[in-house]
């Protein structure tokens, strides 16, 4: 039997991971595959307390965030497309034009 | 045995897969690196008895997800960059570790207690997994199910009305003398 603080031990690791992924890399559709990368670990953190208590409501919540990450992706994708399409910039720190 | 030779393989090839994810240079190969992460994030999956979320992750997430990714990665034709972290990097690199160190922190002095509830692996097994997940969804979460299924409509028109081409201007401007 694998204790469930194995479990959140790499969905901490791979969530940090992410985070530090949105935050030092410049391309935005690399940030948003960091984003992912951290969607996945509160999944597989969800996952592991439902099998752990003997409940669904964890798996539940983790199809509902697969959707979400979804929309998010399809959103976050056209978002970039009108970027690119207007100007040549897919990096964060090039696009500042609502910066104050 | 099997399980927990099963499990440090996962552990080791996720966490490896992710920390390639952030640190490629080649947008395309941090893609294809997201995508063992996936996979591999689905064989946690079927340790932890989900089944039905594992055959989920791979076929929306591996599947379509990520696809669309790979999509516009090649549409916008994104070159290898000389410079591809943030300007600033070091400095982000800073907090990320602080908020690891947090995370760490909290995780180590947390019981991880909670109320056990009434679907026990011996039920999932006599009933299947799929049958149980939809019926828990079907009775208990069926009003957040719609709401996602109106969000999924909204972020769909969205992001066409987004992505769309606008229509060359036409009208007044153009009908002055």
């Amino acid at each position: 039997m694998i204790p469930l603080s194995s479990y959140l031990i790499v969905s901490s690791v791979l969530f940090i991971t992410g985070l530090i992924g949105v935050l030092i890399r410049r391309n935005f559709i690399i940030i948003l595959m960091a984003v992912e990368i951290m969607l996945n670990a509160a999944n597989l953190n969800l996952v592991a307390f439902s099998s752990y208590l003997d409940s669904m409501a964890g798996q539940i919540v983790a199809l509902f965030i697969i959707a979400i990450a979804a929309g998010e992706a399809a959103v976050g994708l056209a978002i970039i497309i009108v970027v690119f399409r207007g100007k040549i910039a897919t990096n964060v720190d090039q696009i500042n034009l609502l910066k104050w | 045995m099997v399980p927990q030779l099963f499990f440090y393989y996962l552990a080791f090839a996720s966490v490896a897969s992710a920390v390639l994810t952030v640190g490629l240079r080649n947008p395309v190969h941090c893609g294809l690196a997201l995508l063992s992460l996936l996979f591999h994030i689905a064989g946690f999956f079927i340790l932890l008895n989900a089944e039905f979320l594992a055959a989920v992750q791979i076929i929306i997430y591996a599947g379509a997800i990520l696809v669309l990714y790979l999509f516009v990665l090649m549409l916008l034709n994104l070159k290898t960059e000389e410079r591809y972290l943030h300007r600033r990097y070091a400095l982000w690199l800073f907090f990320g570790l602080l908020a690891a160190g947090q995370a760490f922190w909290f995780l180590l002095r947390s019981p991880f207690a909670g109320k056990p509830g009434d679907v026990t692996p011996e039920k999932v097994t006599q009933f299947g997994h799929t049958q149980t997940i939809g019926i828990t969804i079907f009775n208990e979460y069926f009003l957040p199910f719609e709401i996602v299924g109106v969000f999924l409509l909204g972020a769909i028109i969205g992001a066409i009305v987004l992505a769309k081409d606008r229509p060359p201007a036409e009208g007044p401007r153009e009908s002055a003398p």
